[in-house]
């Protein structure tokens, strides 16, 4: 019924108006993204042809990328199928306990993907190499494959499936040939940003011994006090997840799967899962076993086990650590959820080739260790601020805003495609200004998106580790960094309660993800 | 259809009134922020910044008797010290930085050739013997300690260790040995090598080494020795105090690996020592020599002989360098150790030796 009032107004002129305001302010976004690649570009050019071309063609440069290579594809192949897997469980069928499941099964996410080593390792020594960090990272970060397509599982049309099956199409045909492809873009966005966190992966691997071109970049940091040279072996990397943006295109295609009805959507019945039923839990529970009990139970079996009973943390305290970190998450989601609002609008409501390109453009930043990312703020200060604002909170947080603003971008897009321009038209057409339309139509349509993105981007900082050693305040300690202090230390007992105060402070926004996500459950009675 | 909808714009109304309790968090969270830098920024002024390398315990313990002695304040910034080298290298002549304490020689080395370090005190260099020392007097030494073999007699009877480096590439170790060749220690040992039989040699034993430690080649020092311990492989080499750490973190009842010495003067045998020293673009020289003084006086040696976790006690387990401070553990007194003969000037930045294991596919 919405759909009859919509469709006339759709105003063709107004559509194809420029967008040059719009354009303008992502075209400074892109601008900002893109200071740690200047960054690259100018320790690379300094260090000189001759030293990259050598430090690029030793023999373990084919080492590094066929580990990067064979990791990221063994992992990106096994989100996709569980994350997939799962989303199908939660969203489609009438498996039991789904709601619970739906909030469980994000909360990983929350867990820092060194934590997750970290409880694998320590219990288990036969935890490490090729199969440890696939193990691991695959429970690591498979919520970023199950969260879009258990979106878009929800919002697809039913009637597609029903059409089949009334056509006389199998169940299982069905699945593979409409879900399946209603699914695919989310299945490829979420693909997407997992091979790219896998990329600029560092704390994990170094914890089980795993080399990937990340970890060698650290080396590179670390070990030849030669940052030019680090810089070089980064620009491989840019190179590597430009091929994996390129293979996400290709994959992708022109196709667009798209709902004709506006407005109100229907929800489809939940599929009978029948006698399948309690393997489908069993396989849902040990996933969540997996994931999110192992960490936790190394921790506090970490606790218990405690040997110094108080190495001193001295100056900071936990509840000081979680306020800072939960303050630094915060600022920079905000910061997130507005500049990709933007970028969102113009990928979203507005085709072209340079738009598409800036859009795509602010991908690359995810493939960047937070090192690199760090050490180019330090440098950018350095050189045109004569280091001002330094080390302090807000540099800090802009570090987070440029590290994690991909991750804000595909809820923000996610939100805005929510919100059909038609409807600001509509709104428009009836009378509101152009605020009271973004306020009261575009904002509340896109609100829950919007959250989304902000709860992405607040687990992610959470979580970081590498950047913020480089950029935080001295005396001030995040819970991630205190964590890894006392880790390194071998301080098991004392890093425990770090890992558990992390997984419950970032476990607040997976909650409201998850329930995010369920909204359309309930509904369903 | 039509409850439905009202449902959702009910639903609506409750996440745009979350939504902008959410944003009043989020506004308050950051002026609190705002509040936190600059009360940090205006007492910054006051205290010396103090880039930290050390284990984290054993520099807290330091500052805090050092601020009781004198009054003056020291932030600490801990980190890998290797990494922080290169942070002061970046932010050069704005470095925040007033002092940097490490665990080895290799990353001071770097900043005294980049011309970034200033002349520590001749009354401060004077408490430490000089090949302890900056050959240049741009930083002091502080404590040191020697690289060990560590083993799992479940696994290798003390009997069939190798007594010297060279022996580590012997084929019947082939399985048995673990190796962290990114951790600064393991290249001082191979700056070491590389000076007793030359390139060559060094090329070949690097290769063989690497072949030995397939499967058991890790990032830390502390992996390694968690790997022996565990009985997952029978021995390693690492600097002899992480064995004591790790003994007096997990107690001895779980401590399985056991640690010995290479035969006397063994390129394998050496000391490596942990220094610090005052950036030359500090703001507040006066005090950071202080802090250095501090650091080789009686009161702050006598911290890192002593182990514990109270005050004035440390779980350094290393060994001061100033004379007349004696430790407990390790046992064998420094001047009872028999290392190979290298200078500070000699293991230098270590590049060469990095040069070398990049060549061997360990880097």
């Amino acid at each position: 019924m919405t759909s009859t009032l919509v469709r006339p107004v759709t105003a063709r002129p107004r559509r194809a108006r420029r967008p040059a305001a719009l354009t303008a302010v992502s075209l400074l976004i892109a601008a900002l993204l893109a200071l740690p690649l200047v960054f690259l570009l100018i320790e690379t050019s300094g260090a000189g042809v001759h030293k990259v071309a050598g430090l690029i063609a030793r023999p373990l440069t084919g080492e590094l990328l066929w580990n990067t290579v064979q990791l990221t594809l063994a992992v990106t192949a096994l989100c996709a199928i569980i994350g997939t897997g799962a989303a199908w469980l939660v969203e489609r069928t009438n498996l039991p306990g789904r709601r619970i499941w739906a909030v469980l099964l994000v909360i990983p996410l929350a867990i820092p993907d060194f934590v997750v080593s970290f409880g694998w390792v320590s219990l288990w020594s036969w935890v490490h190499g090729f199969r440890g960090a696939v193990l691991v990272m695959t429970l690591a970060v498979y919520p970023l494959v199950y969260l879009p397509v258990a979106a878009s599982l929800r919002s697809a049309d039913p009637g597609q499936e029903e059409v089949a099956r009334s056509l006389g199409t199998g169940r299982v045909a069905t699945f593979f040939r409409i879900t399946l492809a209603q699914a695919r873009g989310a299945i490829l966005g979420g693909c997407l940003l997992v091979a790219l966190v896998l990329l600029a992966e560092y704390g994990a691997f170094e914890l089980l011994g795993y080399q990937t071109f990340t970890t060698e970049i650290f080396t590179e940091f670390n070990l030849s006090f030669s940052v030019p040279a680090a810089c070089a072996l980064s620009l491989v990397l840019v190179g590597l997840s430009l091929l994996v943006l390129g293979g996400e295109g290709l994959a992708r295609g022109r196709g667009r799967v798209v709902r004709t009805g506006g407005g109100t959507q229907r929800v489809s019945p939940p599929l009978p899962l029948g006698r399948a039923a309690w393997p489908a839990v069993a396989g849902v529970f040990a996933l969540v076993v997996l994931a999110l009990g192992v960490p936790i139970y190394a921790s506090i079996y970490w606790i218990f086990q405690g040997g110094i009973p108080s190495v001193t943390g001295g100056s900071v305290s936990m509840l000081d650590a979680i306020a800072h970190t939960a303050a630094y998450g915060a600022a920079a989601g905000l910061i997130d959820t507005l500049a990709a609002l933007p970028v969102a609008l113009l990928a979203i409501r507005h085709t072209g080739r340079v738009r598409h390109f800036l859009e795509r453009s602010t991908y690359l930043v995810l493939a960047m260790p937070g090192v690199v990312i760090g050490f180019a703020l330090a440098y950018f200060t350095e050189h045109y601020a004569a280091g001002h604002g330094y080390q302090t909170a807000p540099l800090l947080v802009i570090c987070y805003a440029i590290m994690f603003f991909p991750l804000a971008l595909v809820g923000v897009k996610a939100a805005v495609a929510r919100a059909p321009a038609s409807l600001d038209e509509v709104s428009r057409s009836l009378g509101l200004s152009r605020l009271a339309t973004l306020r009261r139509v575009t904002l509340r349509l896109a609100g829950p998106g919007l959250a989304a993105a902000f709860c992405l981007v607040f687990l992610s900082v959470v979580t970081e580790l590498t950047a913020t050693l480089l950029l935080v305040p001295t005396g001030v300690q995040t819970l991630a960094t205190q964590f890894w202090q006392y880790e390194r230390d071998n301080s098991y007992a004392q890093a425990a309660p770090f890992a558990l105060v992390m997984i419950a402070v970032a476990a607040v926004p997976s909650y409201v993800l998850g329930r995010f996500f369920d909204r359309s459950a309930s509904e369903r009675g | 259809m039509k409850r439905t909808a009202m449902r959702h714009a009910v639903s609506r109304h409750e996440i745009a009134r979350q939504g902008a309790g959410l944003l009043a968090a989020v506004l308050l969270a950051c002026a609190a922020l705002a509040g936190c830098g600059s009360a940090s920024g205006s007492s910054a002024s006051g205290t010396l910044t103090l880039y930290s390398g050390q284990h984290v315990q054993t520099t807290q313990s330091l500052v805090a008797a050092f601020e009781q002695q004198t009054g003056i304040k020291v932030a600490i910034r801990s980190a890998d010290e290797d990494t922080l080298s290169n942070q002061i290298a970046t932010e050069g002549a704005n470095s925040p930085a007033d002092l940097f304490y490490t665990e080895n020689s290799p990353p001071l080395q770097n900043l005294a050739g980049r011309g970034l370090l200033a002349k520590v005190s001749p009354a401060t260099l004077s408490h430490i013997p000089r090949q302890y020392n900056s050959p240049t007097g741009q930083w002091v030494g502080i404590s040191a300690r020697t690289s060990v073999i560590v083993y799992n007699p479940r696994l290798i009877a003390a009997g069939q260790l190798p007594t010297r480096i060279s022996q580590f590439a012997d084929p019947r170790y082939k399985g048995k040995l673990a190796i962290a060749p990114q951790e600064t220690d393991f290249q001082s040992v191979v700056t070491a090598y590389d000076r007793a039989y030359g390139r060559a040699a060094t090329l070949s034993w690097l290769g063989a080494i690497k072949s030995n430690a397939a499967g058991n080649i890790y990032s830390s020092n502390e992996t390694v020795l968690s790997e022996v311990n565990q009985g997952a492989i029978a021995f390693g080499l690492v600097n002899q105090y992480y064995w004591y750490r790790m003994r007096a973190e997990i107690g001895a009842g779980r401590t399985h690996a056991q640690i010995t010495h290479l035969a006397a003067h063994d390129p394998g045998y050496v000391i490596d020592v942990s220094g610090a020293a005052v950036l030359k673009s500090s703001k507040h020289q006066a005090e950071a020599q202080r802090f250095l003084a501090f650091l080789v006086s009686p009161k702050g040696q006598e911290i890192i002989a002593h182990p514990g976790t109270g005050p004035g006690e440390s779980l350094s387990f290393e060994y001061p360098l100033a004379s007349g401070v004696t430790t407990l553990a390790p046992e064998t007194p420094l001047s009872r150790l028999q290392p190979y003969p290298i200078t500070i000037g000699e293991l230098g930045t270590g590049t060469t030796a990095i040069a070398l294991m990049r060549q061997a596919g360990l880097l």
